[in-house]
Order: structure tokens, then sequence, then C-alpha cells
């Protein structure tokens, strides 16, 4: 569904990714492990087309993503919930979602949504601005459901959010997954949270990636030794 | 008494050069509403905004022209078609201008600030060569010359109703658009965080086009309604850009009402002022209340509670 060859990416002279080739078949979930610094924000937004890409080809299903701004990759099917989560802070959350159905050209956002994220639908009219960190997690989320995506891209979700969320959080992920049938990447730190849903499991340091498994049989020391400073 | 006056003569003064006003009002707060709309979502300060309205003037001065030679008997409703087309010129410029320029310079403010005065200069010269150095007025079709009569003293002039009238029309519309509508929603995602609304689907740049010309279209209505107020020059643009800013900064810069209280303050200051001492002794006047107000409030009259 996501197919990614050969990406290099640099702000200026410093190149922060090499030559990175992955992909990620249609209904599958694979977690993108590493430190701080290591450049998964900006594999992420090269992605989207936020930071622009100096070598490689991205595909998402059949059509070559290559060039786009970011708004063609979204019609062509990438959804992204950013770390820190950038939702509008002075339009209502209901507005919030809306944003979302531009390219899709809906006038009211799928039901399915609210049924996810129930407490969106309570807060419909607040400003996005005034809600808890973990909910607005959750509005990011759902604006990024409201394009319809075939790919969902999110970047460490699980920041700042207490650990019996994140459980929930790695629950619904995998139930949009199953409901939707979509396919997702998500960078992470946790590793608790990319074993309760990933499907694989790819650790990056420095750029590049050093270590892939498969969650059966994973390694869990090993991973984890990447992960600790 | 007061001065020369009887308090019965002194409310009447005050509420006849209040009514005379309405116009001014009126060309404020559709100046203000375009530039607070184009420096809302793109952070330009477009110095031309004062040549946009001229352009709506002379618009709206060829128009009366044409009718008066060519349609007279369509005269008396000259004025609504004039404002159409003003608004059309205004939004077309606008368009123009920010695919050839603006849009190169959208993260370098100052450069924006530079180039956009520059365009209000080349804007001069070409008004000045094409339409010529002279002021030109409009005549109005007799309709809105009358005036109605509240008490002896009291008058209310019917221009001044109507272009109020219109001005409300607009506002009530502008704030349909930017809060009601799908567009204005794309349109305050933007201004919100650029990159984020691209990566919802948002295509900015073009949001930002038409938003640019949209502000530069209501600045061609307020020529219109210039026109009756002062006479169309190729410089008449830039007496009013300075109190178009005055009001914006005044009003705070993101808030509808705070821009509609900051046009009416200051235009009733003015237009009452102006009837007791000089016109520039008023505007001085002015100046300073604003600038005592803004040091107790530096975020404007009306500012937003959310937390960011
Ligand atoms: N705008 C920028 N200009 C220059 N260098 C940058 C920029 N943004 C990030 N970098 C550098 O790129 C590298 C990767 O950063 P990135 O934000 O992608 O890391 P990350 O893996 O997302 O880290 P974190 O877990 O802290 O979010 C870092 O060394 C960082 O200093
Ligand atoms: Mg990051």
């Amino acid at each position: 569904m996501l197919a990614v060859d050969n990406l290099t990416v640099a702000y200026g002279e410093s190149e922060v990714i090499h030559n990175l080739s992955f992909e990620v078949k249609p209904n599958e979930i694979v977690a993108i492990m590493g430190r701080n610094g290591m450049g998964k924000t900006t594999l992420m937004k090269s992605l989207m087309g936020i930071v622009p890409t100096r070598e490689g080809h991205v595909q998402v299903g059949e059509a070559s993503i290559d060039g786009m701004e970011s708004y063609q990759r979204v019609s062509n099917g990438l959804a992204y919930v950013p770390q820190g989560r950038m939702i509008f802070p002075s339009m209502t959350v209901k507005e919030n979602i809306e944003t979302g159905l531009t390219s899709t050209g809906d006038k009211t956002v799928p039901g399915d949504i609210y049924e996810l994220f129930p407490v969106l639908l309570e807060m419909k009219d607040r400003r996005g601005g005034n809600l808890s960190g973990g909910q607005q997690q959750q509005l990011a989320i759902a604006r990024a459901l409201a394009t319809k995506p075939k790919v969902l891209l999110l970047d460490e979700p699980t920041e700042g959010i207490q650990p019996s969320i994140i459980k929930e959080m790695a629950r619904t992920l995998c139930r949009i997954r199953d409901e939707k049938g979509l396919s997702i990447v998500v960078s992470e730190q946790v590793l608790s949270f990319a074993l309760d849903m990933a499907d694989r499991v790819l650790v990056i340091e420095k750029g590049s990636f050093v270590h892939e498994s498969p969650r059966e049989g994973i390694d869990e020391k090993k991973v984890a030794g990447f992960l600790s400073v | 008494m007061i001065g020369d006056y009887t308090i019965g003569e002194f409310t009447s003064i005050l509420a006849m050069q209040g009514f005379a006003g309405l116009i001014l009002f009126s060309v404020f707060v559709l100046m203000a509403l375009g530039l607070a709309i184009i420096f809302g979502q793109m952070g330009v300060i477009n110095m031309a905004h004062g040549e946009f309205m001229i352009l709506g003037a002379y618009v709206t001065y060829f128009c009366s022209q044409f009718f008066s030679a060519y349609l007279p008997g369509l005269f008396s409703i000259y004025f609504f078609i004039a404002m159409a087309l003003a608004f059309c010129a205004s939004f077309g410029l606008g368009i123009l201008v920010e695919w050839g320029m603006i849009r190169f310079l959208y993260k370098r403010p100052l450069d924006t600030l530079l180039a956009t005065w520059g365009l209000s200069l080349i804007l001069q010269q070409f008004y000045r060569s094409v339409f010529g150095a002279r002021e030109v007025g409009v005549t109005l079709p007799e309709w809105m010359l009358g005036a109605v009569n509240l008490t002896d003293i009291i008058e209310i002039p019917i221009n001044g109703l109507f272009v109020m009238g219109l001005t409300i029309i607009i506002t009530v519309a502008v704030y349909l658009i930017m809060f009601r509508s799908g567009w204005g929603k794309q349109v305050r995602a933007v201004m919100q965080n650029r990159v984020m609304a691209g990566a919802v689907g948002i295509n900015t740049k073009m949001v930002d086009r038409i938003t640019f010309g949209l502000g530069c279209g209501i600045a061609g209505i307020a020529g219109s309604a210039f026109t009756m107020i002062g006479s169309t020059g190729p410089t008449a643009g830039q007496l009013y850009i300075v109190d178009t800013f005055l009001v914006v900064v005044f009003g705070g810069a993101a808030s509808l009402l705070g821009t509609i209280a900051s046009a009416f303050t200051i235009s009733q200051a003015q237009s009452t002022m102006e009837f007791f001492m000089s016109g520039s002794m008023a505007k001085v006047l002015t100046l300073l209340t604003v600038v005592g107000i803004l040091m107790l409030r530096p975020q404007g009259l009306f500012t937003l509670n959310i937390r960011r």
C-alpha cells in the first residue's frame, strides 16, 4: 500500500534520512522505533511533503506521489497525525474534524468517527485548544480519518499520555485498521505500545534502519537496547 | 451651555455629525475588513490597500459617466452595478498581484511590506498616466442625494444610510463566509496552522490567492462608498491607509467585532470633532487617544479567549 524506495532527506547540507526503503502492506501496522533525534519526524514530514525530499520515490497504492504538495498527497490517500497533535486551536472540535473533509468533498463527518471517539461528539462545540492532551490526540486522529485515507501516519501518538490511555489507544488503532482496512505507520519510543499493536517493528538509528522484525518472535531485549541511551 | 451652544443644540450637532460620519465609518469598516483578512490569512501587510480602494472609486466614476452618457434611463440604479464592478476589478487585480508578486514573498514579511509599498507607488503612477492627475467626482442619482429629517435640526443623509446598510450586508456576508461556510473553514485552518492545513488536504496556495483577492475586492467596494465623501485622484488612497491601520490595530487584529467597534469609535470621534476644530487637529486628538488606549490594552479592544 505504501512503498518507500531509497528515500533521502536533508535540511540544507545536513542529511538526516539516508536511502531508506520499506513497504507497508494493506491492513498492516508498522512501528518505526527510535530514540530522540533519530529522524522519525523528518521521515513522516517528508512523506507528507512538508519537508522536501532529496532523492527517492514514494508510492501510495499504484500512484507515485513524488514532488506533490501536501494536499495532493492527502487526496492520494495519505493522512497524518503529527507529533504534538497540531489541532486548530480556535476552531471547534466539529470544525477541526470537518477540515479533513476538504479532499473528499463530503459535507458531514462520517458517523463512525464519532463511534470510535464518543468523547469528541460530547465536546463537538468546544474549541479544540481547550481540550486535554489526550482528547486532542483523539481529535487529531479523527481529523486524519475524515480524509478517508489508505495509509495513516502517526508520529509519536503516545507522547505525553498516561499508560492506561496508551493501552486504550493501541486498541482503538487496531480497531480502526480492522474496520477500515487501512495501513498504519506509527513512530514510537514506547516499546510496549508498539508490541501491543504493530505487526512489524523497524528500528531507525541516525536516519537508517538497523533492525527489522515481525512481532512474533521479536527479540525484545535487542530492540530495547536500541531504544535505551 | 457648552461653548456658544445650548444642551439641545449640542446633542443635535453630535447626532448630525454622527450620521454624517456614517460613510466614513463604512469606508473604514470595509477597508479594515479587507486588510485584516489579508493580514490574518498570510501575514502580509498590504501597503497598497488604499490603491485597491481607489481602483474601485475610479470604476464607480467611470460607471457614473457611462450611465449618464449612454444609459440615462438606468442612471438611478448605476451605483449598484458600479459597486459590483468595483469589487470585480479590485478582486481581479488582487488575484493578479498575488500570483505575480506576493506568493514569492510569503516567508519574508519585511519584503512584502516593501513590495506592496512599491506596488502602491506603481499603481498611483499608473492611475496618473491613464486616468489623469485631475481629481474627479461622481454624480449621485437623485434619490441618494436627499436627507431624512428626524427633527428640525437633525438630518440624516440618505446616501449615508444606503452605504451603511450595504456595509452591514457585506460585513454579515463576510462573517457568514468566514464562520459558516466550508471555504471559511479552510481559510481559518490556514490562518491557524498553514503546514497542518496542507496536511489535512487543503490547497493552501489556492486559499491564499482567493483570500487576497477577496480582501482587495472589499477594498474596491470601500472605494465605491468613498466617492461619496471625497474626490477620486491618483493619491487619494494614501490618506486612508494610515487610518485603516489604526482601525485594525485598535480593534485587535483577530476580531471582526473589534474591527467594527474600532472603526465606529474612530470615525465618529473624527467626524464629531471636525465640527468643533480643524480636521488635522481632530486627527491628532484621535491618534493620541488611540495611542493612549493601546498603551493600556496593547492587544487591542477585543481578543479571543483560548489556550494556545
Ligand atoms: N528544521 C530542521 N533543520 C535542521 N535540522 C533539523 C530540523 N528538524 C530536525 N532536524 C534534525 O534532524 C534530526 C532528526 O530530527 P527528528 O525531529 O526527525 O527526530 P525524531 O526522531 O522525530 O526525534 P523525537 O523523538 O525527539 O521527536 C535531528 O538531528 C534534528 O536535529
Ligand atoms: Mg519526532
